[in-house]
């Protein structure tokens, strides 16, 4: 008993002096977490607030000057040409969504229950992921030569006598930027999904069938309900990144339509810093609103 | 048609790729017959299993479940259920909702299939946990949910993939009992597939002992333990000694098998030719300490290894050329009289107590 008493003591001794050489241990977690703190307060919190700031500011054609006004707000929310643009922007928002939504889950679902074997599936899931080596430009522009006016589509539709003249609403209109949009944006959507579609148990599929359930019936009332955390990931993705997408917009449509990005573009130029601010802000609130809409409908914490 | 249905497997084979997983079985299940299929892993048995339920294809043979040939019908008509391993509950539905799965598949309204689901939940009595989420559940819970699953369907026949295999060994213990009971009170017939000997004693009518996608032995769980019918079969079992030796006389029904230069047992019923190879199982907790005088009943050996188990003690014995011979001694038989590894000690047994194994077929 006197050897296990001592022996007891002597351990807690050694440790407390072991503790005394440290730390406290709250400084070193809070030393954990600066870095992350450093870069996510100087690249995201503070341009937020700074933008946040400037969306206050007066401005002329030649300066901004810190001030306190909230015209930038008004005028933008007060314009017709505003709600037309954001109207825009949410239609090709909703657009993408939507087709993108489609394709992304039957390529998804091609790829976790009909490609058995799991290096055929790799092979294909990259092969899906080759057109982004390159970027993002070159696959927009890469389209003009195949929707113009003399493209592959137009002189293909001519030469086999479809058509008499050559079909105009394939490129610069809505048509060619949401399809450019799908184009790139489509992959954001297969892989979440398909990640999602990865982890449903085979045996899930088995029991359905065991009860009786037809091809449709388990798509419908077992896979798409468990889909449903990767398909509200991809949602985000894709609403986020339409939303804030001018470039696709002006070289695809030719400046023949707008979204909210491509105005906040245009007023930078014109140097009415304070006024995009305010856009951008506004942007910010609805976007936010709408990732804040879908966490609400769906649980994503399980995938993450 | 009586609801309990009869299987009946003929010639069935089933191969994937290169690799037979069942090599054209046979097996005639009763209705409302307990079986279970035992045997180590990749030995077929989970593929036979699935073959009844309707998941895997046949490449040839038959099955039918009572009247009908089931062979090409889709899982849900051949009038089966199946309990998968994993229970591969519907982690998005509550219970109600999986418990009325196949109901909902059937179009059965609403109201309706929910009733029927809280019936069946009431049986395993989760009634009030019918709005939860599987993952809310323990694991005998879930087990019981996916019972109810299978169940709802009004099967002639349950098939159960490993059921206890997920759960801690003293709940094993008690649904194991539960499995019994209502298998007892439904009536119909339980294919239950299993690794462990011990559960098939515990709960089977049938034991169809397999081995390299063939049945070694198909019986009841007594004539399974006491006849062996291979020596694949014995060793599974466990609890026998099995020595593999050659045939060197043969009379009045008796054969002699000599297992090493000077040592020959003695066993009835041999109905092997001489110099053939033949095993034999000697049932381990009828081996006695000390000598008789009947020739090719017991040998000497060193003791190896000592085990005391509380109601028994186990020996390790070596020699007469066999490496490991178990005895397993009563305490109070071996206390009276204590033995200490490495020495020699005498074994011996009795006539009857030796059993003559058949080769397998290979």
């Amino acid at each position: 008993m006197a050897t296990l008493a001592s022996s007891h003591t002597d351990t807690a001794d050694s440790a407390q002096a072991r503790a005394g050489r440290r730390f406290p241990a709250a400084l070193i977690a809070y030393l954990q977490a600066a870095p992350l703190a450093l870069i996510l307060c100087s690249f995201l919190l503070l341009p937020i607030l700074m933008i946040g700031t400037v969306s206050f500011w007066d401005y002329d054609f030649a300066a901004m000057y810190p001030d306190f006004v909230t015209f930038n707000y008004t005028e933008t929310l007060g314009s017709w040409v505003t709600w037309k643009t954001y109207l825009n922007t949410l239609k090709f928002a909703f657009l993408v969504w939507g087709i993108t939504l489609f394709i992304g889950f039957w390529v998804a679902y091609f790829l976790a229950f009909h490609v058995r074997s799991s290096a055929m599936q790799m092979v294909l899931f990259l092969v899906c992921t080759v057109p982004f080596l390159t970027s993002n430009i070159i696959r927009m522009i890469s389209w003009i030569p195949v929707l113009g006016r003399n493209g592959l589509i137009n002189s293909a539709l001519l030469n086999a006598g479809v058509v008499s003249e050559p079909v105009e609403w394939l490129l610069y209109s809505d048509f060619a930027v949401v399809l450019a949009m799908v184009h790139l944006y489509t992959l954001f959507m297969v892989t979440p999904i398909f990640n999602t579609l990865m982890r449903i148990d085979k045996t899930l599929i088995e029991a359905a069938r065991d009860a009786g359930a037809s091809s449709w019936q388990t798509l419908l009332n077992v896979v798409l309900p468990l889909a449903k955390p990767g398909m509200a990931i991809g949602t985000i993705f894709v609403v986020t990144l339409v939303m804030a997408d001018f470039s696709t917009v002006q070289v695809m449509s030719g400046g023949q339509s707008a979204s909210v990005a491509l105005m906040m573009k245009n007023q930078m130029s014109l140097l009415q810093y304070p006024a995009a601010a305010a856009n951008a802000v506004i942007l910010l609130a609805l976007v936010l609103l709408m990732v804040a809409g879908i966490l609400r409908i769906v649980d994503i914490r399980k995938e993450l | 048609m009586s609801k309990a249905s009869e299987i009946d497997i003929v010639s069935v084979s089933k191969v994937y790729g290169t690799t037979i997983a069942v090599e054209a079985i046979s097996l005639k299940i009763p209705g409302g017959t307990y079986c279970c299929l035992l045997g180590p892993s990749g030995c077929g048995k989970t593929s036979t299993l699935r073959m009844i339920a309707g998941h895997e294809t046949i490449n040839s043979g038959d099955i039918r479940l009572g009247n009908t040939v089931v062979t090409d019908l889709p899982p849900a008509r051949r009038g089966t259920a199946m309990m998968f391993q994993s229970y591969a509950l519907f982690p998005h539905l509550d219970l109600a909702d999986n418990v009325a799965f196949s109901l909902k598949m059937k179009g059965m309204a609403k109201e309706e299939r929910r009733a029927k689901a809280m019936t069946m939940l009431e049986l395993m009595e989760l009634q009030s946990y019918a709005t939860r989420r599987p993952a809310q559940l323990s694991g005998g819970q879930q087990q019981r949910v996916a019972l109810a699953r299978a169940l709802i369907t009004n099967p002639q026949a349950l098939l159960l993939d490993e059921p206890l295999s997920a759960l801690d060994p003293f709940l094993k213990v008690r649904m194991r009992a539960e499995l019994k009971k209502l298998q007892t009170s439904l009536g119909i017939t339980f294919v239950h597939v299993t690794h462990s000997q011990e559960e098939a004693m515990a709960l089977a009518d049938l034991i169809v002992v397999m081995n390299d996608g063939r049945i070694e032995q198909a019986a009841a769980p007594r004539v399974v333990f006491e006849k062996p019918a291979t020596a694949f079969v014995a060793r599974f079992m466990g609890d026998h000694n099995v020595v593999s030796g050659r045939v060197t006389a043969h009379h009045d029904g008796i054969a002699t098998v000599s297992v090493s230069q000077d040592t020959s047992f003695i066993a009835v019923d041999g109905v092997n030719s001489l110099d053939e190879v033949a095993d034999l199982a000697i049932r381990t907790d009828r081996v006695r300490v000390g000598h008789r005088d009947g020739r090719g009943l017991g040998f000497t050996g060193e003791v190896t290894n000592i085990e005391y188990r509380g109601a028994s003690v186990k020996l390790s014995v070596a020699g007469a050329g066999i490496d490991d011979f178990t005895a397993i001694l009563r305490d109070s038989e071996f206390f009276a009289n204590p033995i200490r590894v490495g020495e020699q000690l005498p074994l011996c047994w009795d006539k009857e107590d030796v059993i003559f194994l058949g080769r397998t077929r290979h």
